[in-house]
C-alpha cells in the first residue's frame, strides 16, 4: 500500500469528521425564547467517529475493493449467449407487454383503493418516463428541467378549467399540445447548445417555469395553486357523488349501484392506463419511422448525419418537442388525479427522478423504463420508515448501477427495419 | 457544375488552403492529389459546408454556396464521404441507407403514425432503391447487420452506397482507397468509373497517391502545402516539372 494512500485515506476521515459533526453533532434547541445550541451526545459521536473510521478504510483499500466489485458477476443473464434474432426478441417483447397490461386492466378490481391510486400515479411517471425517454434515450439531449413540460400540461388543465370551464377531456390534447409548443418555442434556441452546456440551460428552464407559477400569483394562484381541478367523465357521468356540472348524470345513478369513491379511482387509473399504453406504442411506431432513425443516425455520428441532408436543428426539435407533448398529457392526468395542483410538484427533484427512471431503466428501452417506473415508485411507498434516507438509497442505487451495468437494466435495442429477401 | 475561384482557408496562423481554384463540368471525373496534410481534406471540408472558407468562391450550378450549413449543401446535390469512415455502426446496413434517403420519405409524423398510403409507397420506394445499391456495391447478402460488423472494404463500399442514394449530382471521395488492397482498389476504381458513365455523376476524387487516380481521372488537380501547384489531364500533371519535384522530393 503505497503512502500516499495513507495519506489520501487519513484527509477523507478528517474530512468526513469535520463535515458530520456540525451537521449531525450540533442540535438548536429552544432555551425558553432564545435558541441556544447543543453539543452531540455522545453516541452521535461514536457513530461520527465510526463512520469516519469506516471511511478511513474505504479509502485505504479502494482500489481493490473497486476493483473486486467490478470482477463481480454481472447482472446480465444473457452474457455470453447469443443475442435473440430480432424477430424472435420482438415478438417475446410484445407478449410480455400485453401480458402486462391485460394484468393491469383487471388488477384494480381486486386491490385496495390505496393501491390503485398509487398505480395511477406510477403510470404518470410511466408517460413522463417514456417522454423523457425519447429525448435523452433516443435522441441523446439530455434535458435536466423536463419538468417544465409537465408543469405546462397540468397547469394547461388547472387554468384553463378555472377560467373556462373546460372538462378534461378537452384539456387533455390542449395540454399536450401547448407542452409541445413550449418545447418547440423553447427548444428552438436551446438545441444549438451540447452536452452539458444543453443540460443546463435546460435546468434553469425548469427552473424558471417553476419561480413563474410561483410568483404570478394573480393568475396561477402562486405557491397556493390552483384547486377544485374537474374529474374526468365517462360520456356525460360524472364519478362524485352529487353531480355538479349541468347536463351531466352521474355514474352510480346510471348503473343502479351505490355509490363507492372507488369507482373514480378505478376510472382514472384506467384512463392513465390507456393513455400510457397509447403513449408506449406512439412512441414505438416513431421509433420505426423516418424521424425515429433520423434520431439515432444523429446520435451516432452526427457529422455524417448532417453530410446526408439532415438538419441536426430540425431532428433533435422533433425529439424536444414530442418528448414536451407527452410531458404534457402526463401533467394533465396529474392535475385531474389530485384536483389541486402547486408548484410545489413540479421541482428539480421531480426532473431527476423521471430522468433516474431512464437511466436505469435502460435509455431507449420501453420495457426497462416501464419496470423502472414501477421500483422507483413502489420502493420508497414500501419501505416508509426509511422514507427520510430515500435520496440516500437513490443515489446508492445509481451508484451502484453505473458500476455494474451502466446500460440499465434493459439496454435498448432498437427494432431495425429488415430487408426482405426478393424472390 | 461545380467551380472554386481562389479558395482558402486560414487556421489561426496557418493557411491550410491557399488561393485553389479548380473547376467540374458534367459527367466528369476530376482529382485532387498532394501529398499528407497538402491541404486536401480541408478543401473537401469547405466545399462541403463544414467549414466556412476564409476567403474565395464556391459555385455549384451557377449558385454561390460557400458558407451555406452542410446540410442544405448535401441537399443540393453535393455528397462527400469521409477519409476515416464515418457510418451509423449501430444501426443495420440497410437502415444507413434509408437514413440517407430521409429527406426522400414521408416524414409527416402523422402519416407515418396512420401509415397512409403515401407514406408506405414512399418507404417501399427507398427500401427498394437501398436494396438496388446494396446490389451494385455487393453487399446485399449483408443487408440486416450491424453496419459497425462489416469488413473495412466493405464499409467503404457502403458509405459510397449510401452517397448515392440520395441521388448526388457530385460526389466528393475523400481518400476512398485508403486502406484497401490492389484488388479492391481495382474494383473501386471500377465502380467509380461506372458511377459516372451508368449514374451521370460528376466525382471529385482526393487521393495521395497519385498512382490510383491516374487511370480514371478526367483532370487532375495538385495542391502542395495549400497551394496549387499544376493542373491539367493526367498526362501534363505528370510531365509538370513541379510536380515531379513536389513528389520526388516527398518520396
Ligand atoms: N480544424 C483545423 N484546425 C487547425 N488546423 C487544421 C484543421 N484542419 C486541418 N488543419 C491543418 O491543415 C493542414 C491540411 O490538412 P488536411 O486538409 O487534412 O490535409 P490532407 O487531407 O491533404 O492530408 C494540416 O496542416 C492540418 O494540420
Ligand atoms: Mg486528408
Amino acid at each position: 500500500m503505497a503512502a500516499h494512500n495513507v495519506k489520501h485515506a487519513l484527509f477523507c476521515a478528517v474530512v468526513t469528521l469535520v463535515v458530520a459533526y456540525p451537521i449531525l453533532g450540533l442540535n438548536l434547541v429552544a432555551q425558553g425564547t432564545r435558541v441556544g445550541l447543543e453539543g452531540a451526545d455522545a453516541s452521535t459521536i461514536i457513530i461520527i467517529f465510526l463512520a469516519s473510521v469506516a471511511v478511513f478504510a474505504f479509502q485505504l483499500y479502494r482500489d481493490t475493493i473497486m476493483a473486486s466489485l467490478s470482477k463481480a458477476p454481472r447482472l446480465n443473464p444473457l452474457a455470453g449467449r447469443e443475442p435473440m434474432p430480432q424477430a424472435r426478441r420482438v415478438k417475446l417483447e410484445s407478449w410480455v407487454l400485453t401480458g402486462i397490461i391485460v394484468l393491469a386492466l383487471f388488477w384494480p378490481f381486486f386491490v385496495s383503493r390505496g393501491s390503485v391510486d398509487l398505480a395511477t400515479l406510477v403510470l404518470i411517471y410511466v408517460m413522463l418516463a417514456l417522454g423523457l425517454n425519447v429525448v435523452v434515450g433516443l435522441a441523446g439531449l439530455l434535458d435536466l428541467g423536463y419538468v417544465a413540460f409537465y408543469a405546462v400540461g397540468a397547469y394547461t388543465f388547472a387554468l384553463l378549467s378555472q377560467y373556462m370551464g373546460i372538462s378534461f377531456w378537452m384539456a387533455l390534447p390542449l395540454g399536450a399540445l401547448f407542452a409541445a409548443l413550449f418545447g418547440l418555442v423553447l427548444g428552438f434556441p436551446v438545441l444549438r447548445l451540447r452536452g452539458d452546456y444543453l443540460a443546463i440551460v435546460t435546468l434553469g428552464f425548469g427552473e424558471i417555469i417553476r419561480i413563474l407559477l410561483n410568483n404570478w400569483t394573480a393568475v396561477t394562484g402562486g405557491p397556493n395553486g390552483i384547486g377544485g381541478i374537474p374529474e374526468p367523465t365517462l360520456f356525460g357521468m360524472e364519478f362524485g357523488r352529487r353531480v355538479k356540472e349541468e347536463g351531466n348524470t352521474s355514474f352510480h345513478d346510471t348503473f343502479g349501484i351505490a355509490y363507492s369513491g372507488e369507482h373514480k379511482v378505478i376510472f382514472l387509473y384506467l384512463i392513465a392506463l390507456v393513455l400510457a399504453v397509447i403513449t408506449a406504442l406512439v412512441i414505438r411506431r416513431l421509433m420505426r419511422m423516418p424521424v425515429g432513425r433520423a434520431w439515432e443516425a444523429l446520435r451516432e455520428d452526427e457529422i455524417a448525419a448532417r453530410s446526408l441532408g439532415l438538419s441536426r436543428t430540425a431532428v433533435k426539435l422533433s425529439a424536444f418537442t414530442i418528448g414536451a407533448f407527452f410531458a404534457g398529457f402526463a401533467g394533465t392526468v396529474f392535475a385531474s388525479k389530485q384536483g389541486f395542483i402547486s408548484p410545489e410538484s413540479f421541482v428539480f427533484l421531480e426532473s431527476a427522478i423521471i430522468l433516474a427512471i431512464v437511466v436505469l431503466g435502460g435509455m431507449g428501452s420501453q420495457l426497462g423504463v416501464i419496470l423502472a417506473a414501477i421500483a422507483v415508485t413502489i420502493l420508497p411507498e414500501l419501505a416508509r420508515e426509511f422514507s427520510d434516507y430515500r435520496m440516500l438509497v437513490f443515489g446508492a442505487a445509481m451508484v451502484l448501477m453505473m458500476v455494474w451495468r451502466p446500460q440499465g437494466l434493459m439496454p435498448m435495442r432498437r427494432t431495425h427495419i429488415e430487408l426482405k429477401r426478393q424472390e | 457544375m461545380l467551380d472554386v475561384q481562389n479558395l482558402s482557408m486560414r487556421f489561426g496562423g496557418l493557411l491550410a488552403v491557399d488561393q485553389v481554384s479548380l473547376d467540374i463540368q458534367e459527367h466528369e471525373i476530376v482529382s485532387v492529389i498532394g501529398p499528407n496534410g497538402a491541404g486536401k481534406t480541408t478543401v473537401f471540408n469547405c466545399l462541403s459546408g463544414f467549414y466556412k472558407p476564409t476567403g474565395g468562391k464556391i459555385l455549384f450550378e451557377g449558385r454561390e454556396v460557400q458558407g451555406k450549413p452542410d446540410y442544405k449543401i448535401s441537399r443540393l446535390g453535393m455528397v462527400r464521404t469521409f477519409q476515416h469512415v464515418r457510418l451509423f455502426n449501430q444501426m443495420s446496413v440497410v437502415e444507413n441507407l434509408l437514413v440517407a434517403q430521409h429527406r426522400h420519405l414521408n416524414t409527416n409524423l402523422l402519416a407515418g403514425l396512420i401509415k397512409t398510403p403515401n407514406y408506405r409507397e414512399r418507404e417501399k420506394k427507398s427500401l427498394d432503391r437501398a436494396a438496388y445499391w446494396l446490389d451494385r456495391v455487393g453487399l446485399l447478402e449483408l443487408a440486416n447487420r450491424d453496419a459497425g460488423n462489416l469488413a473495412y472494404g466493405q464499409q467503404r463500399r457502403l458509405e459510397i452506397a449510401r452517397c448515392m442514394v440520395t441521388e448526388p449530382k457530385l460526389l466528393m471521395l475523400d481518400e476512398p482507397a485508403a486502406g484497401l488492397n490492389p484488388a479492391e482498389t481495382k474494383e473501386l476504381n471500377q465502380l467509380i468509373v461506372s458511377l459516372k458513365e451508368d449514374y451521370n455523376v460528376s466525382v471529385l476524387l482526393i487521393e495521395h497517391d497519385m498512382s490510383l487516380v491516374m487511370d480514371i481521372s478526367d483532370r487532375i488537380t495538385v495542391i502542395n502545402q495549400g497551394r496549387p501547384l499544376a493542373s491539367g489531364t493526367p498526362s501534363e500533371v505528370r510531365q509538370n516539372d513541379d510536380v515531379i519535384k513536389a513528389y520526388l522530393g516527398e518520396a
